[in-house]
């Protein structure tokens, strides 16, 4: 099984703090790479001004939607329209559960999406399903080599 | 030609005039040579009345001595009338004595005397004259003249008729065109001025009048119609140009108002979308750090629970619970929000089956629970399918959660009449309220009970009400503590 990294969008550190301890409270030994913005999600992807990207692609990608600078969807529809990262899975993890969001996100082609619950014994459970799923079931996509 | 009643008016009347004097004419020359025949008649008759008899007194002898030399000699004298065609004298005994002309033809002379007295025979004048002498009849005389002169005369007379009649024709044509004029001209007069009024819409024209007759008082009365068109058409005029000042002054209020209205809806476009925005992000950075807080105390409870007391540990608990239910609160007001917000889409809505499937839902969420439901098959309503799944959800699910603590809970969805409206109704027979405070149920965040005696936030009916409200009806309810509650309403 690939046990490749988890690429954590997000710019709340509280929610940083709280997505690695549960992730960790399922001993999900994972790296978990954090990007506190949309244009470091994307440097991280595709590499500073359009250089070479990461050895490796995460496994998955847990992306909130509000983040400054370049925003969540943004940034998933540059995932989407880029060869290399088309289907890499992505998840929305977010506050909102506003329908326009939800629509969005999975128009824009989220693997699924995530409302963070304010408890956080059912944020923990929500952690583990996800890190279950995409980490452990799922096999993740092969990266097409570049030309 | 066209028709008599086509013809213009001055025709129709010289014809009348000449036709009348040509007619009056025509009867009195027809009367005059007839008189003239008659009398000139009588006249060469007497004539030869007085001959006969003259010529008879002149044959007594002849015929007494039955001179046949003599007679026929008296009789010659006749040559020297040329109207004269023939004469004959009869003896007594009928016999022919003398002829004149002597050698007269048979058609001329009778063969026998003819009964005394005159008469026009034949286009001739004949007569038959006694001759007698000392009362003694001693034979008849018979005389024929021709009625050249009468022929004559009555030519002459009939030229005559002829002449005056043309003349007197030539006079009455001369004046009937003189004098239709006088009966024509007004009306002609008329007549142009009603075209001019009829083409040219022009009511300022007026009919000159040209005598104090009846037709002097139809042009007075034309004209005088005339004026009051005129003063109505002026008045009419006035009321069109007012009323399209009036309807430009209209139209301007109206694009105004539209003016106004479009901007006012411009303006709940934007407050709309400011709420939306508002909603927006209430539903992601408020909730952030209800997370945080929620989180760590669950990081202390876990970590640090050696280093806590009791105290400490039921504190973090209750910290957890507050923000858990700041969380909650939250998202009820979001529905709401999203409730007035949520576009409107309209179609038949099966209210039965929509109830059951919230039932079941219920049900399987707390089965150990058992509520007797009655849900009246078939109802149905126009409205927004998503919203009256809101609303019928929080009507049942208040139903469900206030009968939690009656031993026989009952809960019933149906529909009555409710002064000739229908009304659907949601009853249960739980806990119920205190009517004196039944128009606090829909405020947002009111509650009639607290929160250790039943949860919740006080949010669901005020979004019940949105949503009854956006569909145009009314929701309204009835209750009595521990005697259930019953909520109305309309759509
Ligand atoms: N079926 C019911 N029986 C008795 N009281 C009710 C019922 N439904 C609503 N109420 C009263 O109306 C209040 C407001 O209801 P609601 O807006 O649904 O808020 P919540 O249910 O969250 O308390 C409730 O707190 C309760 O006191
Ligand atoms: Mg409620």
């Amino acid at each position: 099984m690939n046990a490749g990294k988890i690429l954590l969008v997000e710019d709340n550190p509280d929610d940083i703090a709280l997505t690695m301890r549960a992730l960790k409270s399922h001993n999900m030994t994972n790296d978990v790479v954090v990007a506190q913005d949309g244009v470091q999600a994307l440097d991280y992807l595709f590499g500073a001004e359009g250089g070479a990207g990461p050895d490796e692609l995460p496994a998955v990608v847990l992306l909130d939607l509000k983040l400054p600078k370049v925003n969540g969807l943004e940034v998933l529809q540059r995932i989407r329209a880029d060869e290399r990262t088309r289907l890499l899975p992505v998840v929305i993890l977010t506050s909102s559960d506003e329908e326009r969001d939800l629509i969005d996100g999975y128009r824009l082609g989220a693997n699924s999406y995530v409302r963070k619950p304010v408890d956080f014994v059912e944020f923990t459970q929500a952690a583990k399903q996800l890190g279950l799923y995409w980490l452990l079931m799922n096999r993740a996509p092969p990266v097409p080599r570049r030309l | 030609m066209s028709p008599l009643r086509d013809w213009p008016i001055k025709r129709k009347l010289t014809a009348i005039l000449l036709l009348i004097s040509g007619l009056v004419l025509v009867l009195t020359s027809a009367a005059f040579v007839t008189y003239q025949v008659v009398t000139f008649r009588g006249t060469i008759q007497s004539h030869l009345a007085t001959r006969s008899r003259i010529l008879a007194a002149n044959s007594t002898a002849a015929l007494a001595f039955a001179n046949e030399a003599d007679a026929t000699e008296i009789l010659a004298a006749l040559k020297y009338d040329p109207h004269m065609v023939a004469a004959a004298l009869y003896n007594q005994d009928g016999r022919v004595l003398a002829t004149y002309p002597v050698a007269a033809t048979a058609d001329l002379i009778p063969a026998a005397p003819q009964p005394d007295g005159y008469r026009f025979q034949g286009g001739r004048l004949v007569g038959s004259t006694p001759v007698a002498q000392g009362g003694k009849r001693l034979g008849t005389l018979y005389i024929a003249s021709d009625t050249k002169d009468v022929s004559d005369a009555l030519r002459l007379s009939g030229v005559i008729a002829i002449v005056v009649l043309a003349i007197a024709m030539l006079a009455a044509y001369a004046l009937a065109a003189a004098l239709q004029g006088r009966i024509s001209a007004p009306i002609l007069a008329l007549a142009e001025t009603a075209t001019a009024v009829s083409t040219r819409q022009d009511y300022s024209v007026r009919a000159p009048k040209l005598g104090e007759d009846e037709l002097g008082t139809l042009t007075d009365a034309f004209n005088q119609m005339l004026v009051r068109i005129e003063d109505q058409d002026r008045e009419l005029r006035r009321y069109a140009t007012e009323l399209e000042q009036r309807v430009a002054e209209r139209t301007q209020e109206l694009q105004e108002r539209h003016e106004a209205v479009r901007r006012n809806a411009a303006e709940l476009l934007a407050a709309n979308q400011e709420l939306d925005a508002f909603a927006y992000s209430v539903s992601h950075d408020l909730r952030a750090p209800l997370r945080s807080i929620d989180g760590f105390s669950h990081v202390l409870l876990e970590d640090y629970a050696a280093q806590l007391d009791q105290a400490g540990r039921d504190s973090l608990q209750r910290v957890r619970a507050a923000s858990q239910r700041m969380a909650t609160l939250i998202d009820d007001l979001l529905k709401l929000a999203r409730v007035t917000r949520a576009e409107m889409r309209t179609e038949v809505v099966d209210l039965s089956g929509m109830a059951r499937d919230i039932v079941a839902e219920l049900q399987r969420a707390t089965p150990e629970r058992h509520v007797e439901f009655a849900i009246a098959p078939g109802l149905e309503a126009r409205g927004d399918p998503r919203l009256l799944r809101v609303a019928l959800d929080n009507l049942l699910r208040n139903g469900w959660k206030y009968t939690a603590k009656q031993p026989r809970p009952q809960i019933e969805f149906a529909s009555t009449n409710v002064n000739g409206e229908r009304a659907f109704v949601v009853r249960d027979n739980g806990a119920g309220f205190d009517m004196k405070y039944a128009d606090k149920l829909f405020g947002v965040f009111q509650r009639l009970h607290s929160a250790a005696e039943f949860e919740g936030t006080g949010v669901g009916l005020a979004t019940v009400r949105r949503i009854i409200t956006r569909h145009g009806g009314r929701i309204w309810a009835e209750g009595a503590v521990d005697r259930g509650a019953t909520f109305y309403f309309t759509l």
